[in-house]
């Protein structure tokens, strides 16, 4: 990987670790804090497990008032704060310092309230995205945003960074899913946002928060929105020829009116590749293949699958099966969620970009990252939430070939810009973090970056808090940025990214 | 030199209203005022005005001029507009083409001068007041894509874009949703659109039973059955000072005007309205209730009426909009009772309410009532003559504090709308 720049070590402050441990003993339990390297080691990365830091210390605290006096503490004493959920987030937003304490939310692990007569749940930050559902589902509810970790993610890495996922083509990201949070601010402060209602009222502080990718608080507890579950879902599973006959079907789709819970898409080289892999009897004829996913009443649902299946035709779709049962309706996904694994299998390693664009131009940058692809002579397998332009191409390379990484990185780099000139953004759900902190000037100029970084100096006037994340350091537009696995070796294997 | 060039090389503060008619010359403007130290009152077409503290300020900056559609991109389910341009503008391209706005905007001007009045799309995005579908489909926050706005120094900013999926630093889109024109001047507003729905039905279930209304509501937001909009339109108080409307607003056909009645909505094709409307009527129980229903061409009109606040046309009394969690408004209802004219929408979360000049002061037990209840009052109209001092907008101390930090980082002057939600601020 090419050489990260990171905030200025503060040498200080590493001098004074047993003065620094010896004082967070006295707000949290000794066992609650690691100092020891082996103890330390599992934190020094996350989901982006190419880049790794060691923390002077780990502190996991226990309560709300124990993370007010921690932060207290740290912002009286200069000492820079690294908040942690569960530590699957894939732009490196949880990445460590070496000068920085390490503030893991793994202790606030309890649901705290169902209130299935306010439809919402209020939980600590630590419990996982899958766990909220697990604790409803029984009364037929769900919470919505689903990203491919929701297994291991914590809610709050969710709410830092506005994670989405298959579903948030009709049901949002987290920002439309939470109702509330309690945060802590640098200084210690302790405060509520929304709770119960719908919105709040004043500055909507909670949509500030949610995205902020932990720079300005840190959260210690969410209340979020739960669902009703549809009664039916339904998918439908089809070919096309070319690129631009499925780019036109989901436009069409999109545009005739219909938006349904999911709309996947993948390319030849994933296909085939998946198909190797899940055996997920995916057609061999299709150039790119996609998964159309409807929910609602069931006469509603078998009416828009027909007419899906109408639109697709018109499209010159050359296969297509529709679910019948829900065994089916996982099939037609197995293959879908093992893209990662099966491009991991393909070759040593791969990198994995997020850009989105609109809809309408998907025709256009799958052409253009397959030209750039024989540019750099690296292949790519591209799988996109198509519905929201939301992009996944994978790039596949040897990292033990320098000038093979040094070119992959340039591949990366150019898809993500091609997403900004094409009316996009550069991340569409993972964050920006490190991995494309360099790239914020494609999208943004100075004045726009500065009022960004006026708002994080109002509420974290020493910039202590996951400093180093999101905005750039060097203020030129390095070109780095994707999620880099090493011969499959990703931090959380058993994890489906999709 | 181009006209427009040469109308940026003399930018004049001398009139009483500055009108610019481009984002440069807002920032011009910005810049102006800046070093002068002058606050100035931001304004579209002034539909808002009556929203929060009244100001003072010796300039007002109006953005009427910067009115247009800059880009409207059908499929793409998107649409670019300035700051100042007319919401029904907006609304007309968009019926055009089958789409609409999803959050179903307010029309305040029956409430404000009893005629239909939306003013322009940055003052509605500065309030953040959405309609009746709101539990359904989300706010107006939920809606706003990107924006561009020059900020307290007259630098011309942006956040988000066009595409839905953006998680490219702070969400400032949200941020400027309902902070009154104190953060920035709004310049470019790009709105999420969405198709609009084949047709619907409205189910009208007359009861003046708030504990079965409440339960109503429950069974509704528990639904799977997509219900888009529900309310609840009490009989109105027989004090004499209220004028009784709602027999004049909510006539139809099929609306049997004895009494109270919840009313729920149902949109989509017409085979689905049908199932779902079958399934709604045993999860509801409403063979237990009279109950009647709207067919499209008067369920149409009907929301207009709920959503426009016509049953508040003209008034001269104090409005309250006070938004509860839903489990409380069977307490919050009968806290009402038939002291004050009000009514339910967003499926038992939102009251509004009219309280009458005379009865100032029990505005403070309302508020009460919902600050001890977890929810929040906004008091959206006032009466004359009345010192309202603290009780405008509800907020804690600590979010105040927050709020100054924010308000500070845009506009270090404080020179937008001074004091207009907060005093200080």
């Amino acid at each position: 990987m090419t050489e990260l720049a990171l905030p200025k070590i503060d040498k200080d402050t590493i001098s004074r670790k047993d003065q620094i441990v010896s004082h967070l003993k006295k707000i949290t339990k000794d066992e609650n804090i690691l100092s020891e390297i082996e103890e330390i080691k599992p934190y020094e990365t996350d989901g982006l497990a190419a880049y790794k830091q060691t923390p002077l210390a780990v502190v996991l605290p226990e309560n709300t008032k124990e993370v007010s006096e921690i932060l207290k503490f740290c912002n009286e004493e200069n000492i820079k704060v690294i908040p942690r959920g569960a530590g699957t987030g894939l732009s490196g937003g949880a990445l460590p310092l070496q000068d920085a304490i390490l503030l893991g939310l793994g202790k606030f692990n309890k649901i705290l309230e169902i209130d299935f007569e306010n439809k919402c749940v209020v939980t600590q930050p630590g419990v996982t995205n899958l766990g909220i559902t697990h604790a409803v589902q029984h009364k037929g509810y769900y919470y919505a945003p689903d990203p491919s970790s929701q297994l291991a993610c914590s809610i709050g890495g969710n709410v830092a960074e506005n994670s989405g996922g298959v579903h948030s083509l009709k049901y949002g990201t987290t920002t439309n899913n939470i109702l509330g949070v309690e945060m802590v601010m640098m200084d210690g402060t302790i405060t509520r946002i929304g709770g119960k209602t719908l919105d709040q009222e004043g500055y909507d502080l909670l949509g500030l928060v949610c995205g902020s990718e932990g720079l300005l608080g840190v959260i210690t507890e969410v209340t979020v929105k739960i669902l009703r579950k549809p009664q039916s879902v339904r998918a439908a599973l089809i070919g096309f020829p070319t690129v631009e006959d499925g780019g036109n079907c989901v436009s069409d789709i999109i545009s005739s009116g219909i938006v349904p819970a999911g709309m996947e898409m993948m390319d030849k080289a994933l296909i085939d590749a998946t198909d190797k892999f899940s055996k997920a009897g995916y057609p061999k004829d299709a150039e790119v293949l996609m998964i159309v996913e409807l929910d609602g009443t069931k006469s509603e649902v078998d009416g828009l699958l027909n007419k899906v299946s109408e639109i697709a035709k018109q499209n010159n779709s050359n296969s297509m099966k529709l679910s019948n049962n829900e065994k089916e309706r996982l099939a037609f996904w197995s293959g879908r969620k093992a893209a990662f694994p099966a491009c991991g299998a393909m070759a040593p390693d791969y990198y994995c970009m997020d850009g989105s664009i609109p809809r309408g131009k998907l025709s256009l940058i799958l052409k253009e990252i397959n030209e750039l692809s024989k540019k750099y002579n690296l292949a790519v397998a591209n799988a996109f939430h198509a519905g929201d332009g939301n992009l996944h191409p994978l790039i596949m390379f040897d990292g033990s070939d320098k000038e093979q990484l040094r070119k992959t990185e340039e591949f990366g780099a150019e898809i993500l810009k091609a997403c900004v000139k094409h009316g996009g953004a550069l991340t569409g759900e993972h964050g920006v973090g490190i991995e494309k902190r360099e790239l914020m000037c494609e999208s943004f100029n100075n004045d726009d970056i500065q009022q960004q970084l006026n708002i994080k100096k109002s509420l974290d006037e020493k910039n202590l808090l996951n400093p180093g994340k999101v905005y750039p350091i060097l203020r030129k537009c390095a070109e780095e940025g994707r999620v880099h696995v090493h011969r499959g070796e990703e931090k959380f294997p058993d994890l489906p990214r999709f | 030199m181009s006209t427009e060039e040469k109308k940026n090389s003399q930018i004049s503060l001398d009139s009483e209203i500055l009108s610019p008619s481009t984002e440069k010359e807002v920032s011009e403007i910005v810049r102006e005022i800046y070093s002068k130290q002058l606050p100035v009152e931001i304004s579209g077409t002034g539909t808002k005005k009556v929203f929060g503290y009244n100001l003072q300020t010796a300039k007002k900056l109006s953005l009427s001029k910067l009115s247009g559609i800059i880009d409207y991109k059908k499929e793409e389910l998107y649409i670019k507009v300035k700051a100042g341009t007319p919401l029904q503008e907006i609304e007309k391209i968009l019926d055009e083409n089958n789409q609409e706005l999803a959050f179903e905007p307010i029309d305040f001007g029956y409430m404000i001068n009893s005629q239909s009045n939306k003013g322009t799309i940055g003052g509605y995005v500065a309030c953040n007041f959405a309609g009746s579908r709101r539990f359904k489909v989300g706010s107006v926050r939920d809606h706003i894509l990107g924006f561009k706005g020059v900020n307290g120094k007259g630098d011309i900013i942006k956040s988000g874009g066009t595409v839905v999926k953006n998680v490219t630093g702070y969400d400032l889109s949200k941020l400027i949703s309902g902070s009154f024109g104190t953060l920035v001047v709004l310049t470019e507003i790009t709105l999420k659109v969405s198709p609009k729905k084949q047709s619907q039905i409205t189910v009208i279930v007359y009861s003046d039973e708030i504990k079965k209304i409440s339960n109503l509501f429950d069974k509704i937001l528990s639904s799977s059955n997509e219900v888009s909009a529900a309310t609840f339109i009490p009989e109105e108080p027989s004090n004499k000072n209220y004028e009784n409307t709602k027999n004049k607003i909510f006539k139809f056909n099929d609306l049997d005007q004895e009494g109270s009645f919840l009313a729920f909505r149902i949109e989509g094709d017409k085979r689905s309205i049908e199932e779902r409307l079958k399934e709604l009527k045993v999860e509801l129980d409403l063979s237990n209730f009279k109950s009647s229903i709207l067919d499209v061409h008067q369920s149409i009109p009907f929301w207009k009426k709920v959503n426009n606040l016509e049953l508040f046309s003209g008034t001269k009394n104090n409005i309250l909009r006070a938004v509860m969690p839903p489990a409380k408004c069977e307490a919050f209802s009968k806290f009402l009772n038939k002291n004050y004219k009000y009514y339910i929408d967003w499926c038992g979360s939102l009251f509004w309410i009219e309280v009458l000049d005379k009865d100032d002061e029990k505005i403070n037990k309302i508020k009460n009532f919902i600050v001890e209840n977890s929810g929040y009052l906004t008091i959206i109209k006032k009466s004359e003559n009345f010192d309202f001092q603290d009780t405008l907008f509800t907020i804690d101390n600590t979010r105040l504090m927050i709020s100054k930090k924010i308000k500070e980082s845009f506009d270090p002057k404080k020179l937008f709308n001074p004091g207009r939600m907060y005093r200080d601020l």
